[in-house]
């Protein structure tokens, strides 16, 4: 408890000058210049924001603010100290904490073990938990962050995981809290939360690292925003006089053309192509879904919002033929299908994994092999068991063209895989999927997009919504999964939230509103805590 | 300002490299070689040898001759076939430490099908017995592998467990046929199998030596194997789902199918081993007839960096150090594990290598 008593007092006497600053911060890899002369300063009591897209520098930057990397230029102080470069120890006792956008608990030990873990030299034989216990529940009353320190970080909801990484980080003695995109994984309330938080904890002399790349919760919270760019810091501003639109073209570069599309009235006169009825899946005691009914007409878009871990990977990889219905029927185009996906993939359905590299594609291979992994066994392609190379690469080579794969260099389709970007790789997915074995497009039955534009950047985002658009207009069914809402709403006609394995029904867009969508997707978080400290209504 | 700049030991990071110089594409092999011959130096120098005279002798008596030829490349048969056995399963993920245990079911196999008495007595023409024999040897060895295979792709056990074990399993059925059922009853009591029968043996390459015409199945074998994964759409799989498994199952491949088939593989190619090496050689099993070429097998694979030309280089590498090192320590009397310790060497050395060539080492 001392620590953060500590806190309090140290926060009034560095008033004077800024609690961190990064001077000319410069970071290569390779040709890349991740970060290109950055500097910045962080006074204590504010919340700074670090805007940027993906891949425009944020991640570099904390991560040699936090000691992963060594800065190749540039200085950082902390209260006027030089922080040694790539020790992140020296880092945690100046201060910096870290909250991470992929947690690093231990999903089977409890809170309480997950906050003292690391914190005790391991030749003390009585940890001092009672001590501990103490402390953290202090900490936790002081900024309103409500956990059970019992509890078992796996039986934790997502919002509550996060608690318990700020809380870790608080009672390390941070006073510099950086936070990786830390609304990804939150329902619009539980963000709401956590900013009411932050601001709480900034008025007690902390100060707050808040990397994003959505405008509207910049500035709901920072006091003041840089924007980065390729590397570079492009715009200081502060958030009283910023805009939304003058960030997003700071940001970008550019004026941006949110994607916009026709909506079609719901029709009931289309076509089914894939039908649910009380489709149940169940792994070991759990219910991944759990009655689920849903309907998807050819030339629409079905949407399912909901945080993550709601059985999301459950429903992708039903209706992608990687898992099987334990009860209820599946349909698609008027038959049932298998759970193998050859089955489905014959059956004209196009199918977007959430995870690019370790599903979508295999990095190791050629780009013009993977271009054929959905469709080697053709007789287009293979006679004898023979593979006909040239014309596969010729297929590949089409496939890069039309979709506008790049980052194959001089080797073209023979480059490994994994050169491509994320971007790159997501189009040549596509591009997979929407191409048929014979050298025309095809038209899918149905799309299973599953987190199509997760991590990509906004050109890629735009390219990838537009092809899959593009395929709707010309008959197929999309079904798109994601956690982000702008996505939604930008391109559903019809709208279901997704929540402990269970489908609301699918209203038109129209029908749902920000507040109604987050209430409906908070309506029972993730983990299976719920009757705990579960929900945080604003 | 001015930076503190530290270094010590575990601040070491590997970083991805965007791009590999072309000059360390050359300078990684050498590198690797140079490194190998300093650490043996310091050891042949520790066993009161002139350092430059054994490496001589070790270069002559593995190559230096015709006879060094013959020798270097009579081992060299066996290592190629357990090396692809051992390169064909690793691609796919699959991993087969059980070659020895192949080799050796292989090994009796071909006896119980070729060697009349204390065989199965089939007296049949050689032009018959002979692919009869090959065939069983095969079968032999893919059974061996067929039920670690299941185990993995059923139970998830893992199969580098399994397939170890085996051996020592298999070994002990080898002592036991030894000396029961196939026993040579003209041995004197010796541990050895009945012979197979005079028509059946490989034909030699070269008079004078003990080079056999088993050395061009393994080459021929080297080649289709190589075009098998270069070229057809079973290569295709096995390399996809080694790379990547999921992402292969999630394009539509059967992934069972694919590890069964190159399980059967990678069985016959060890049974392979065991037959050519009986009938190209004694005529007849021993327990001490491989010295370890299953588990050689594997360094070879390694070495070769699971390719199947590459596993006729590193065989004929790591036959040649063996058989040098043996004239070696006959002259100068350096032990004889000098050879078994070059090539573990230079196997961590190209290993090292070849992970520098994709990365870099970073210290902070």
């Amino acid at each position: 408890m001392a620590r953060v008593g500590a806190l309090a007092a140290r926060a009034v006497a560095t008033d004077a000058g800024p609690l961190l600053r990064l001077t000319g911060i410069t970071k290569r890899f390779g040709d890349l210049v991740a970060n290109d002369g950055i500097s910045l300063e962080l006074r204590a009591g504010e919340v700074l924001a670090l805007l940027g897209e993906n891949g425009a520098g944020k991640s570099t930057l904390v991560s040699i603010l936090f000691g992963h990397y060594a800065a190749d230029a540039g200085s950082i102080e902390v209260e006027g100290r030089a922080l040694p470069p790539g020790e992140p120890k020296a880092a945690l006792a100046a201060g910096i904490g870290m909250v991470h956008q992929h947690f690093t608990l231990a999903d089977n030990l409890s809170v309480l073990d997950n906050v003292m873990l690391g914190t005790e030299p391991l030749w003390r034989l009585r940890s001092q938990r009672a001590a501990a216990r103490e402390r953290l529940l202090q900490v936790a009353q002081r900024f309103g962050l409500r956990v059970e320190p019992d509890a078992r970080v796996g039986e934790l909801s997502v919002g509550e995981r996060q608690r318990v990484e700020i809380l870790k980080a608080l009672l390390r003695g941070a006073r510099i809290l950086i936070l990786d995109e830390p609304t990804a994984v939150l329902t619009p309330q539980e963000s709401a939360s956590l900013f009411a938080t932050l601001k709480q904890m900034v008025a007690s002399g902390m100060a707050i690292v808040f990397i994003s790349h959505k405008l509207d919760e910049v500035l709901a919270v920072a006091d003041r925003i840089v924007v980065l760019r390729a590397g570079r810091a492009v715009a200081r501003l502060d958030a009283a006089a910023a805009t939304r639109s003058g960030l997003a073209e700071a940001m970008v570069g550019r004026a941006v053309a949110a994607v916009a599309r026709e909506r079609r009235a719901a029709d009931s006169a289309l076509r089914v192509v894939c039908a649910l009825r009380d489709a149940t899946v169940r792994q070991a005691q759990r219910l991944l879904l759990d009655c689920v009914n849903l309907e998807v007409h050819g030339g629409e878009v079905v949407a399912i919002a909901g945080v993550a871990g709601n059985g999301q990977q459950a429903l992708a990889d039903l209706l992608s033929g990687v898992l099987a219905l334990d009860e209820g029927t599946l349909e698609v185009a008027g038959r049932a299908l298998a759970a193998r996906p050859r089955a489905w993939i014959d059956a004209g359905v196009a199918r977007i994994p959430e995870d690019r590299q370790g599903v979508g594609a295999i990095g190791d291979l050629a780009i013009w092999e993977n271009a054929l992994l959905e469709r080697y066994t053709s007789r287009r392609f293979a006679r004898y068991g023979v593979l006909l190379r040239e014309r596969a690469i010729e297929h590949a080579q089409r496939i890069v063209e039309r979709f506008d794969v790049r980052g194959g260099g001089s080797a073209g389709v023979q480059a490994r895989t994994a050169a491509l970007s994320g971007g790159n790789l997501q189009k040549l997915i596509l591009g997979r999927a929407l191409t048929g074995s014979r050298y025309r497009d095809v038209v899918p039955t149905l799309i299973v997009a599953h987190q199509p534009t997760w991590g990509l950047d906004v050109g890629a985002v735009a390219d990838v919504h537009r092809r899959l658009l593009e395929a709707c207009r010309a008959g197929s069914a999309l079904l798109l999964i994601s956690e982000d809402l702008d996505e939604i709403l930008a391109l559903a006609d019809r709208i279901a939230v997704i929540t402990r394995g269970r489908l609301t029904q699918a209203l038109p867009r129209d029908e749902w509103s920000l507040a109604t969508l987050g209430l409906a997707m908070g309506a029972s978080d993730g983990g299976a805590a719920a009757p705990r400290a579960g929900h945080d209504a604003p | 300002m001015a930076v503190r700049r530290r270094r010590g030991p575990g601040t070491m990071r590997l970083e991805p490299r965007a791009q590999t110089p072309a000059w360390l594409w050359l300078a990684a092999p050498v590198g690797a070689l140079a490194f190998t011959l300093v650490v043996t130096s310091l050891l042949v120098a520790w066993a009161g040898a002139p350092v430059a005279r054994a490496y001589a002798l070790l270069l002559q008596g593995g190559f230096g001759s015709r006879f060094a030829w013959t020798e270097t490349l009579t081992r060299a048969t066996p290592l190629i076939l357990t090396g692809l056995a051992v390169a064909v399963a690793f691609r796919a993920r699959l991993y087969n430490i059980g070659a020895e245990g192949q080799l050796y079911a292989g090994a009796l196999a071909a006896v119980a099908v070729g060697g009349l008495h204390g065989g199965v007595g089939w007296s049949l023409p050689a032009w018959l017995l002979f692919p009869l024999m090959i065939a069983a040897a095969c079968a032999a060895g893919a059974l061996l592998l067929l039920g670690p295979a299941w185990l993995k792709l059923r139970l998830g056990v893992d199969e580098v467990v399994t397939t170890l074990l085996l051996n020592f399993i298999v070994l002990l059925l080898v002592s036991a046929m030894l000396d029961g059922p196939m026993k040579d009853p003209s041995a004197l009591g010796w541990p050895q199998s009945v012979a197979i029968a005079e028509p059946l043996q490989l034909g030699k390459l070269i008079e004078r030596s003990r080079l056999h015409s088993g050395l061009l199945i393994a080459l021929a074998l080297a080649v289709a194997l190589a075009g098998l994964l270069r070229h057809t759409t079973l290569g295709f799989e096995i390399r996809a789902v080694g790379a990547n498994a999921r992402a292969a199952a999630f394009a539509g491949m059967p992934v069972a199918a694919v590890v069964w088939k190159t399980a059967l593989m990678s069985g016959a190619l060890a049974g392979l081993a065991g037959a050519v090496e009986v009938a190209g050689r004694a005529g007849y099993v021993t327990l001490d007839m491989s010295p370890g070429y299953g588990y050689s097998g594997i360094v070879v694979a390694m070495l070769a960096a699971l390719h199947p030309l590459g596993v006729v280089v590193a065989a004929v590498f790591v036959a040649g150090m063996l058989v040098g090192a043996d004239s070696m320590s006959r002259a100068v009397g350096v032990p004889t594990y000098i050879a078994d310790v070059i090539v573990a060497v230079a196997l961590i050395a190209v290993l090292v290598a070849a992970l520098g060539v994709r990365w870099r080492v970073r210290w902070r």
